[in-house]
């Protein structure tokens, strides 16, 4: 990308930004597990190029690493990390202004954040979808990320989000072109609910 | 309440859109949206009725998009307050289509003229320059806003903020579509998109 606008800055932002997005990377793939990664997250990398979804804001989580890697490596796509979640609902409202696709990639804690923004996706009835990881479920060992992960599927409920869940890798595919086919076709705002059953919970003492 | 020399908000908008040509223009919600309205009805325009901090985001999603349409985002010190994160999104994102007003009068005029943080300790040009948008001003002058304005059809030098210290008078509402769905789809009709 080209950078060049920066000569006023002092601090020369192009490599800030790049390093940054280096960094990201590097992240991605530190957190990704040393042995064989999951299939599930390339299964849900392809049904988004399918749909061709172009703009994925997303604040990370272990969770959708390896689906954030792949999207930071694809050049029809454009990943923007957002400061807080609801950002990403509001960015997705412009971008179908602008006639295109996106998804929004979050954990459950950051659902709460979203809550007022939600209602774009009834005032606008734009094709909204995002793909939620599951905390606070399945063996989890922090309490404090109980009460959010409790109410998410009501939340999105009492949004007017339809909310479908995958608990198995086998079933990750299905579900994500069901909800990308509802929402994008059908401008059927829909999460997809990722379980911490499927992405394993996070072990914080060996 | 009015302070001396300060720009009033309706010229200072007009003087901003007079030369628009292709740009979008999204408004934050109150007095911005009613400001934009004013300065005349345009399939172009985005307007907002609620969504308090999103007016940048919704304008970021349209200019990465869009690179090849000015995307313009006018709104209030509040609405910017709310939505300070979207400041270092964009500066991330560096939208060389994007520019960025915000008509500062320091209070929450649409809920009674509430002192805002802007009239205190909050310096939003510093904060847009330390969220990486190095074009980052205040504008004082109609003069420097029609230059401003001229540059904002320059889609190789944004993103740009610019923050201008308006008059606090509550002016008589000029109420813009509310339809949410009638928005979107006259630009995206403008833009060349079908319904789906």
């Amino acid at each position: 990308m080209p950078f060049s606008i920066f000569r006023k800055a002092k601090v020369p932002l192009k490599s800030a930004v790049e390093s940054f997005l280096e960094e990201m990377k590097m992240h991605a793939r530190s957190d990704a597990p040393a042995e064989v990664e999951p299939s599930w997250p390339e299964d849900i990398f392809e049904i988004l190029q399918r749909f061709d979804v172009r703009q994925v804001p997303y604040v990370p989580d272990a969770g959708h690493s390896q689906l954030i890697e792949r999207v930071l490596g694809e050049r029809s796509m454009r990943a923007v990390p957002l400061t807080t979640e609801e950002e990403g609902v509001a960015l997705l409202a412009g971008a179908w202004t602008g006639g295109q696709r996106g998804v929004l990639l979050m954990q459950s804690s950051g659902v709460g954040n979203c809550i007022n923004m939600f209602s774009l996706t009834q005032i606008f009835r734009f094709p909204f979808l995002t793909l939620v990881t599951m905390r606070g479920e399945w063996g989890e060992f922090n309490p404090w990320q109980v009460p959010m992960g409790s109410t998410t599927a009501g939340v999105f409920e009492l949004s007017g989000i339809k909310v479908l869940r995958a608990s198995h890798a086998g079933e990750v595919r299905d579900v994500v072109e069901a909800a990308a086919g509802q929402a994008y076709n059908a401008c059927t705002p829909t999460a997809v609910l990722l379980s911490q059953r499927l992405i394993g919970a996070k072990v914080f003492v060996k | 309440m009015s302070k001396a020399n300060l720009l009033e908000r309706r010229s200072v908008v007009s003087a901003l859109l007079e030369g628009r040509k292709d740009a979008v223009v999204i408004g934050g919600l109150g007095a911005s949206t009613y400001d934009i309205a004013a300065a005349g009805d345009h399939d172009r325009n985005f307007y907002l009725w609620g969504a308090m901090g999103g007016a940048v985001m919704i304008a970021l999603g349209i200019a990465l998009a869009q690179p090849t349409l000015p995307v313009v985002v006018i709104t209030g010190d509040g609405e910017m307050l709310m939505g300070m994160g979207s400041l270092a999104t964009v500066g991330l994102q560096q939208p060389k289509n994007l520019s960025i007003i915000v008509l500062d009068n320091e209070v929450y005029g649409e809920t009674g003229g509430q002192a805002s943080h802007t009239g205190a300790n909050t310096d939003l040009v510093g904060v847009a320059k330390a969220c990486g948008i190095s074009d980052s001003r205040a504008m004082a002058t109609l003069a420097e806003i029609k230059a401003f304005a001229a540059s904002m059809q320059d889609l190789t030098a944004g993103p740009r903020f610019a923050s201008i210290k308006i008059d606090s008078a509550n002016l008589e509402r000029v109420l813009a579509n509310r339809d949410g769905t009638f928005i979107v789809n006259r630009i995206r009709g403008a833009l060349g998109f079908s319904p789906i």
